[in-house]
C-alpha cells in the first residue's frame, strides 16, 4: 500500500528567475548556431559550450547538469535543435514559468522515440497501407521515421521560404511554417503535415506533463504551473471544499512505495 | 498439432465482468469452469503505485494490444476498410485478468423500461410511421420488471453508491448497498442549476465506493479515497468493484475455477448442432489446445463475441442488403466524436479542484430522456441523460480552453494553464439505435496474428444520430448558462462529422443480439443460442440498442440472468430455456 505522501496545502509554486530564462534563450541560439555549422556540432554538446559561455549559469548548472541528456534515437544534432526551437514554440516560456525546452520536452521526445513507442511496437502494422494518411497511426512510417521526415521538412522549407534554416529563423517566420503544418498545406513524404503536427503537439504535451520519471516535466514544473499535484495517495479530506486547495506535488518517486 | 484436454463442466472465454459472474455463480453450484483470459494475469498488487498518467491514459497498457488483432473500419458497402491500427486514435477494450472491468469509471446506471421494449412501446405510443426507413428496432425478449432482481443483484456485488432516480419512483426492488460518494463544489454546482431550472438531478451510482462494504459472497471492496486515478487506471486501493476483487475472487475461493491467462481463444468448436468446448492458443508457447466442456460460454468484449461466432460459422451471418441473417447485426455505440461529446464551460472568477475526484463522481439528471419526451416534436427518437463528472483532470489530456484560443504556442500556454481548474463539462449520452446498414463482419483483406480475418465494422451516422446530439448540446448549453460560465464551448457536429477510427468506444453492442424470436436474433434472454442450446454468448453483444447511459450493470445483470440459465441448463440436462410458445409473441 502507498506511503501517507506530504499534502501540504501551503504551496510554494516557484516561479523561474529570470537567469535561468535568458539562460533557456540562449541555449536555443547556440543550438542553432551550431546546426548551422554541420559537421563541428557534434563535438561537444550544446548545453556544455552554453554552460561555459554563460556568466549567469554557474552553480545552478552544475548541480542541474544531467547525465541522463544525451541524445539516444536523434543521430543528427541539426534534427534535434529544429526539435528544440518546435516544441519550444508550441509550448513557449512565458509569465507562467518554462517553456517546452527547460521542461526537457526534446530529451523526453528522444527518448519516447527510442523506445517500444517510436517504433509502433504495439500497433497494427501489417499492409496494405492504403487510403488517408492523415493521422500518424495509419501512416506506413513509424513515429521515429515521422519525426525524420516532419522536422526536416521544417527545414526545407524554411530555406524556401526565408532563405535561412529553420533554427536562424525568426519566431514569427517559425510560426508561420509550423501554422502550415498543422492546417495540412506542406507535403511531407509518407504522413500528411497535419499528421506530423499533431504528433509533435500531443508529444510536447506528454513531455511537459508526464511524471518526471520520463525525463519531461524536469522538476515537476510543469505541474507547479497547473497546479497539478500529482501522484497524491487520497483527497478524501479535502474533495468536499469549496475554496481552491493549493497542494505541494509529489512525483512517482516520492509516491511508490520501496 | 492440437491437444485436447480433459472435459470440464463449463469453458468461459473472458474473465471480465460477463465472464467473471458466469464463473462465480457457476463455480458456487460446484461445477468445474476453466476460463481462457487473452492477456496476462493481473492482480491487485499490480496497481500500487500505477499513478502514471503517460503510460495507464496515454499509452493505454491496459487496453489490447493491437498489434495481436484489431478491427477494420469503413462507413459504407462501397467502401474498402482499413484497420485501426493504433491506440492512440482510440483504444477500446481490455486485456488481462478482469477484462475492462479493472480500468472503468464505475458509472452503474440501469436502463429504462423502454429500452427492454423499445418497438413494442414507440409503435403503442407514436405508431409505425414516426421509425424511420433503415432503422432497426426491435424488444429484447426480456421487460425491465423481469430484469430488475438481476440489475439489483450486480449492484449488491459491486456496493454500488448511490442515490435513486426522482423521475423513475416504483422501479427499484431495494435501495443501494451503499450511500452516495462525497459531495464536491462542481457536484453542488450542477445540482443548483439544475434544480433552479425545475430538473431533477440524483448522484450518478458509483462503483467507486462511498464506504468499506462486504459482497454477498464474502468479498470486500474498500471505500474510495478519491484518488484521481480511475478510469484508465487498476485501483490502487482496491476500493473499485472490479472483477478481480468480487466475482474472479469468489470463484477462486471455490476451488473450482482455473483461469488460464495467455490463452487466445480462436474457435468455437462444435458438432452436430452442439458445441463441444473452445479452441485455443497458448501465446506463451504456440500451442494449440481444446477445452472440451458440457457447456461453453462466449463472454468477451462485443467484437470478440461477433468475430467469434463468425469464425466459427454458427447462426447466419447478417447480410445488410435483404436484413436477413442475425449475427453481426444491431451494432451501436456511444461514439467518442458525436455521442460521448460534452459541452465545457470556462468560470474566469472561480476556480474548483478539479485535480481531485474519482471515476464515477458526480451528478445527473433525466429529464430529457426517452420517457420523459414527446417525440412528435423533436426529429429524433429515445433520449439522453445530462451529467457533470469529476473524475480527476489529469495534466497531459486536459488542456481545454475556450473556442477561440489556438491549440498551441503563447496562447494556448496561458489560457489552458489559467483554466486548468476553472471548468465544469456537462456530459450528455444519449441512446444509440441500430440501422440497417451499420454491422459487423469478417473483413476480407486483414488477418489477425494467427491468420484469421480481422472483424469488420461498417458503420455511418444517421440524421437521427446528429440530431439527438445537437438537441442535447442546447439543453447542456442552458445548465451552464445557469452555472455562470463566461465561455461555453459546444462541439460542432457537422454532416462531415462521421463514424472513422477516433469515434470507436469502449460502449458498443451489438452483433450477437437477444430477442424473442430466431428470425430477428441470436440469443434468447438467458443469453443462450437459439440454434446451439449448449452455447451461451454473454456481454455487450446481446444489446438490440445502446441505451442512454454507462452500460456495464445491464452487462452484469443479463450475466446473472444469463449464469441462472446456465445452472438451469446443467441441472436439467438441456434443451431450450425458452419456450416456442413464448417465443412466438411479438
Amino acid at each position: 500500500m502507498a506511503d501517507n505522501n506530504s499534502n501540504n496545502p501551503k504551496n510554494t509554486n516557484e516561479v523561474s528567475d529570470p537567469g535561468r530564462r535568458s539562460f533557456v534563450k540562449n541555449t536555443g541560439i547556440a543550438v542553432g548556431g551550431v546546426a548551422g555549422g554541420a559537421l563541428l556540432g557534434g563535438l561537444f554538446s550544446s548545453r556544455s559550450k552554453n554552460n561555459n559561455s554563460t556568466s549567469t549559469a554557474t552553480k545552478e548548472s552544475v548541480k542541474e547538469k544531467r547525465y541522463e541528456e544525451a541524445r539516444m534515437y536523434f543521430t543528427r544534432i541539426a534534427d534535434f535543435a529544429i526539435l528544440e526551437q518546435a516544441v519550444e514554440r508550441i509550448f513557449p516560456e512565458d509569465h507562467n514559468g518554462p517553456g517546452a525546452i527547460e521542461l526537457g520536452v526534446p530529451y523526453y521526445i528522444d527518448k519516447q522515440l527510442a523506445g517500444p513507442y517510436g517504433s509502433n511496437v504495439g500497433d497494427y502494422r501489417q499492409g496494405p497501407f492504403i487510403g488517408s494518411k492523415a493521422s500518424a497511426a495509419d501512416s506506413s512510417l513509424d513515429r521515429g521515421q515521422i519525426f525524420i521526415n516532419g522536422l526536416r521538412t521544417m527545414d526545407v522549407e524554411s530555406l524556401k521560404r526565408f532563405d535561412t534554416n529553420f533554427v536562424k529563423a525568426t519566431e514569427d517566420q517559425q510560426l508561420e511554417i509550423m501554422t502550415d503544418f498543422a492546417d495540412d498545406k506542406v507535403e511531407i513524404k509518407g504522413i500528411s503535415s497535419k499528421g506530423f503536427f499533431n504528433l509533435l503537439r500531443s508529444t510536447t504535451l506528454e513531455g511537459a506533463y508526464c511524471d518526471p520519471l520520463y525525463g519531461g516535466n524536469r522538476d515537476m514544473k510543469g505541474w507547479k504551473m497547473k497546479e497539478y499535484p500529482g501522484a497524491i495517495a487520497s483527497y478524501a479530506h479535502m474533495i468536499e471544499e469549496d475554496k481552491f486547495v493549493k497542494m505541494d506535488q509529489v512525483s512517482l518517486t516520492d509516491y511508490q512505495p520501496k | 498439432m492440437v491437444k485436447t484436454l480433459d472435459k470440464v463442466d463449463a469453458v468461459i472465454v473472458g474473465s471480465g465482468w460477463a465472464g467473471g459472474i458466469a464463473a462465480a455463480e457457476l463455480t458456487k453450484k460446484g461445477y468445474k469452469v476453466v476460463g481462457l483470459e487473452r492477456g496476462k494475469a493481473q492482480k491487485r498488487e499490480d496497481f500500487v503505485g500505477a499513478k502514471d498518467e503517460l503510460r495507464y491514459d496515454v499509452r493505454k497498457l491496459m487496453f489490447q494490444e493491437l498489434n495481436k488483432e484489431t478491427l477494420t473500419i469503413r462507413n459504407t458497402l462501397d467502401e474498402t476498410a482499413t484497420p485501426n491500427r493504433s491506440n492512440d486514435t482510440n483504444a477500446i477494450n481490455g486485456t488481462a485478468t478482469g477484462g475492462s472491468g479493472v480500468h472503468w469509471n464505475g458509472m452503474v446506471y440501469r436502463w429504462l423500461p423502454t429500452d427492454f421494449e423499445f418497438h413494442t412501446k414507440t409503435v403503442e405510443k407514436y405508431g409505425e410511421k414516426i421509425i424511420p426507413k433503415d432503422m432497426q428496432l426491435q424488444d429484447w425478449g426480456i421487460t425491465y420488471d423481469e430484469l430488475e432482481k438481476y440489475y439489483d443483484q450486480f449492484e449488491k456485488t459491486a456496493g454500488i453508491s448511490g442515490e435513486p432516480d426522482p423521475l423513475r419512483p416504483g422501479q427499484r426492488s431495494d435501495e443501494y448497498p451503499t450511500p452516495p460518494m462525497k459531495e464536491t463544489d462542481i457536484i453542488r454546482t450542477f445540482t443548483k442549476a439544475a434544480k433552479d431550472l425545475g430538473y431533477h438531478p440524483y448522484r450518478i451510482p458509483s462503483a467507486n465506493i462511498s464506504e468499506t462494504y462486504t459482497n454477498p459472497d464474502g468479498e470486500t471492496i474498500n471505500g474510495c479515497v478519491y484518488c484521481a486515478f480511475c478510469e484508465a487506471f487498476g485501483c490502487d486501493f482496491g476500493a473499485k468493484a472490479d472483477p478481480i476483487v468480487t466475482v474472479l475472487a469468489t470463484a477462486h475461493k471455490s476451488g473450482n475455477y482455473e483461469l488460464r491467462n495467455n490463452s487466445y481463444a480462436v474457435r468455437i468448436v462444435h458438432e452436430n448442432g452442439k458445441a463441444v468446448g473452445i479452441k485455443y492458443v497458448d501465446t506463451e508457447t504456440g500451442e494449440e489446445f481444446i477445452q472440451p466442456a458440457d457447456i461453453v460460454v462466449v463472454a468477451g468484449f462485443t467484437f470478440t463475441n461477433t468475430r467469434l461466432m463468425l469464425l466459427s460459422e454458427i447462426g447466419k451471418p447478417y447480410n445488410p442488403k435483404d436484413g436477413t441473417g442475425v449475427i453481426g447485426s444491431h451494432l451501436t455505440a456511444h461514439q467518442r466524436n458525436l455521442t460521448h461529446t460534452r459541452v465545457r464551460g470556462f468560470f474566469d472568477e472561480k476556480k474548483f479542484n478539479r485535480y481531485a475526484g474519482t471515476g464515477a463522481l458526480g451528478v445527473t439528471l433525466d429529464d430529457f430522456n426517452v420517457e420523459q419526451l414527446d417525440h412528435t416534436k423533436l426529429d429524433f427518437l429515445h433520449g439522453f441523460c445530462l451529467r457533470t463528472s469529476q473524475r480527476g483532470d489529469r495534466p497531459i489530456t486536459n488542456n481545454h480552453v475556450p473556442a477561440d484560443v489556438p491549440s498551441w504556442g503563447k496562447e494556448f500556454k496561458d489560457k489552458s494553464i489559467f483554466y486548468a481548474n476553472r471548468r465544469i463539462d456537462v456530459q450528455q449520452q444519449n441512446g444509440a439505435l441500430a440501422w440497417r446498414e451499420n454491422y459487423m463482419d469478417l473483413d476480407p483483406t486483414y488477418k489477425d496474428m494467427f491468420g484469421d480475418p480481422l472483424l469488420r465494422v461498417t458503420s455511418k451516422f444517421h440524421d437521427q444520430d446528429r440530431n439527438i446530439v445537437r438537441y442535447a448540446h442546447q439543453r447542456a448549453k442552458e445548465l451552464l448558462e445557469q452555472m455562470g460560465a463566461d465561455h461555453i464551448t459546444i462541439p460542432e457536429i457537422t454532416e462531415e462529422t462521421e463514424f472513422d477510427k477516433s469515434s470507436l468506444s469502449d460502449h458498443t453492442g451489438g452483433g450477437v443480439v437477444m430477442g424473442d424470436r430466431p428470425e430477428t436474433s441470436a440469443v434468447n434472454n438467458y443469453s443462450q443460442v437459439w440454434d446451439m442450446d449448449n452455447l451461451f454468448v454473454v456481454g455487450a453483444s446481446s444489446f438490440p440498442l445502446m441505451g442512454s447511459s454507462n452500460p456495464t450493470a445491464t452487462v452484469g445483470a443479463l450475466a446473472y440472468r444469463a449464469a441462472e440459465g446456465m445452472i438451469k441448463f446443467l441441472e436439467t440436462g438441456g434443451g431450450q430455456l425458452v419456450k416456442e410458445k413464448e417465443t412466438a409473441k411479438a
